[in-house]
């Protein structure tokens, strides 16, 4: 894809610019003249929203960071100063809060996008592997970042998961003790979370720069899956996929200023409101929305280092999808089964967020007595997640190779434009 | 088909994530509060009784150590007079303060005094120190009051609920010493209850005694000063206090619609514009 280049420098000073460093070039091959598949649907308007995503969080974050105060004894009071001295402090802090997870819904509907289209498939397993890495370090950032109020949330969610990694044979002590900065989530603690977290956004800037690196080598995959052959086929960037994507962003804004302006605080939790205190724990610690999921995976597991294995096998699992997925066609467009199985992995996704949500022992359906089975009743949540954990594992590692091998894919279209220009194929 | 369940798995994602169930206690009643909706904004009268509510009740146990008199007088706020824009000059904030006596040091002498309040100090708290309020309050501490509406699950309706719900306990159950029967209050009663296993009362212990009683507040505007009238009030007066600037957020909120829209309709017509003689 990243062919001949095109760039015609116009004036003195372009051309003058272009023989010492050709920036204009870049800018002008990357985003103007890209040839970009003309088939596009709004799924693939999430990596613009994700780029915005990710410098609004940036510009907020060192806003924020002239305020806030990396101390026990001064975060969540500095944060309320935020909120309620500084000009603007608290839209600020707002779309700060909110942007994480309006980030993350981004990253999810990403993410399942290139899931569903086989966007991870040959040639862009490099392209899938950057963005699982990106995706790492926006849940590390996350994370941080929800401790730096100092809430009693931030607090006892920060005790809950840096205890985890405690649980690996040997070194599990030696992490756990340099995440602390110490012998419990302290002072020290807070401080180094925020020099990370001020350092992440950067280093995940950096991997996007590589992660548009390698789309803009191997090209973009569209709805068929089949890559683009001619001129036929493509659209330059400019103007066509830039308005769509502004389309999308806009739309996407709307979204985000909802929450920002009338419910900014529907995506937090309550407690987060009151003082860290580390002799008081909260009735039910639960973690962010978006890693309810693997919260509920780890807990469905009753071993504890089993648990943590189970919980980052999870994402591992992503980074290995290039080599599960076994079908030769790249998109389940043409692949009837597997659309079946991704439907159902999606409800599993969101199943799994809701167990995540609740106490292990709270009946699914109320009211409904069951058998205990091993160490829990059936009808509890603990169960549920053991099932859902059950299919998310199995999608990866059973449905993804085997289906490949076993089902029979309906034709794919020879070219972009036979199934768009013929108009005979439906539109999924 | 695959469209509409991962935008209907979306959008339950979003509406089921955060809610959680709370205890076994009852649910608050809700409360058509005047700045609840995208529009809201504070009932200043209503703010006002709640601001003599806390002053005269609650702020005899409890701290409210985010707020500074000059808040009272900040837009939106229980005392904000258009003509005053900067609340430092409010003569009504200035006497409130003035009410007030302060801890300072002598610039002179570096002595501890007390001097009367000014706008920009912050609400004395009632006790010295935390060891000085559990002491005082059988071992508990009252909670600080700043982001009370914020803090709790279910906000001020939950707030207005607690202070409305000291019944009677039910019979059968005991009531530890120095501690308050209160439906509404998160808690687990079984300990104390001798009645049927599988009908536990809703509610829980809670150390704060019943602080409202009816006229216990005279209200200015000659509202009637009933219970519920004093807990919806205050509840309503703590919501200001957790979220001073709900209807700068609000005001600002609408215009910031309106370009989006506006914006995203722009947009939307230049991409059929650009696309128009393109099939995708």
């Amino acid at each position: 894809m990243s062919g001949h280049s095109t760039y015609q420098p116009k004036s003195a000073f372009t051309r003058w610019m272009d023989a010492r460093l050709p920036v204009g070039r870049l800018v002008w091959d990357s985003f103007v003249d890209y040839p970009t598949p003309r088939n596009l649907n709004y799924w693939w308007t999430f990596g613009g929203i994700l780029s915005l995503c990710l410098g609004v969080q940036i510009i907020t974050g060192i806003v924020l960071a002239m305020h806030y105060t990396p101390s026990a004894a001064g975060a969540f009071n500095s944060v309320e100063h935020i909120m309620r001295n500084v000009n603007y402090g608290w839209l600020i802090r707002y779309i700060h809060a909110n942007g994480a997870s309006m980030f993350f819904i981004a990253v999810y509907l990403h993410m399942f996008r290139g899931l569903y289209y086989g966007s991870y498939k040959a040639p862009r397993e490099v392209l899938w592997i950057l963005g699982c890495v990106i995706y790492g370090l926006m849940m590390a950032t996350a994370f941080m970042g929800y401790v730096l109020p100092w809430g009693q949330m931030s607090f006892h969610g920060a005790v809950v998961i840096t205890n985890l990694l405690g649980a690996f044979p040997i070194v599990g002590e030696t992490i756990t003790t340099l995440l602390w900065g110490g012998f419990a989530v302290d002072e020290p603690t807070l401080k180094r979370f925020f020099s990370l977290h001020y350092l992440l956004p950067f280093v995940i800037a950096g991997v996007v720069v590589l992660h548009v690196w390698a789309l803009h080598v191997v090209g973009q995959n569209n709805p068929t899956g089949v890559d683009p052959k001619s001129k036929a086929d493509t659209v330059p960037f400019t103007p066509y996929a830039t308005v769509k994507d502004g389309f999308a962003m806009s739309v996407f804004l709307i979204l985000f200023a909802t929450f920002v302006f009338y419910m900014p605080n529907a995506l937090g939790h309550a407690d987060n409101y009151i003082p860290a205190n580390p002799l008081v724990t909260p009735a039910h610690i639960v973690p962010e929305w978006y890693f309810l999921p693997f919260y509920a995976i780890l807990r469905a597991v009753p071993d504890k280092l089993m648990g943590v294995l189970a919980m980052f096998g999870a994402i591992g699992c992503l980074f290995a999808l290039p080599w599960l997925d076994t079908s030769k066609v790249k998109s389940m467009r043409y692949r009837p089964q597997a659309q079946l199985y991704f439907v159902i992995f999606v409800v599993i996704c969101w199943i799994l967020g809701v167990c995540g949500g609740k106490l292990p022992d709270d009946q699914v359906i109320p009211g409904l007595s069951t058998f205990k089975l091993f160490d829990s009743e059936l009808n509890s949540y603990v169960w549920l997640s053991r099932f859902a954990t059950l299919y998310y594992f199995a999608y990866f590692l059973v449905v993804m190779p085997v289906l490949g091998l076993i089902e029979k894919p309906r034709p794919v279209p020879e070219t972009i434009s036979s199934p768009v220009l013929g108009d005979s194929d439906k539109k999924d | 088909m695959l469209r509409k369940v991962t935008l209907l798995a979306a959008a339950l994602v979003l509406v089921a994530g955060p809610a959680f169930a709370a205890g076994k206690a009852k649910e608050p009643a809700d409360i058509a509060f005047s700045y609840e909706g995208p529009f809201g904004t504070y009932n200043q009268a209503q703010l006002q009784r709640g601001y003599k509510v806390y002053r005269e009740v609650c702020a005899a146990c409890h701290s409210m150590d985010l707020l500074a008199f000059r808040n009272l007088g900040d837009r939106g706020g229980p005392f904000y007079d258009p003509k005053y824009p900067n609340a430092n000059d409010n003569p009504y904030v200035k006497a409130i303060a003035a009410e007030a006596q302060i801890n300072d040091l002598d610039s002179e002498t570096g002595d501890a005094i007390k001097r009367p309040g000014t706008p920009a100090d912050r609400f004395p708290a009632p006790f010295a120190n935390v060891i000085a309020a559990k002491a005082s309050n059988g071992g508990i501490a009252p909670p600080d009051l700043s982001l009370m509406a914020k803090a709790r699950s279910g906000g001020p309706e939950y707030i207005a609920a607690l202070l409305q719900g000291y019944e009677a306990p039910p019979k059968g159950l005991t009531v530890p010493p120095g501690l308050n029967y209160n439906s509404y209050f998160p808690g687990d009663v079984s300990a104390g209850w001798s009645g049927d296993k599988h009908h536990t009362p809703a509610g829980g212990y809670i150390a704060m005694a019943p602080p409202l009683k009816a006229d216990l507040v005279t209200f200015d505007d000659g509202t009637k000063s009933t219970i519920k009238q004093q807990a919806t009030d205050v509840a309503a007066f703590l919501m200001w206090a957790a979220e001073p600037k709900l209807e700068e957020r609000k005001q600002m909120g609408a215009a910031v619609m309106v370009f989006l829209v506006l914006f995203a309709g722009l947009l939307y017509a230049s991409y059929r514009r650009v696309w128009r003689n393109e099939s995708h």
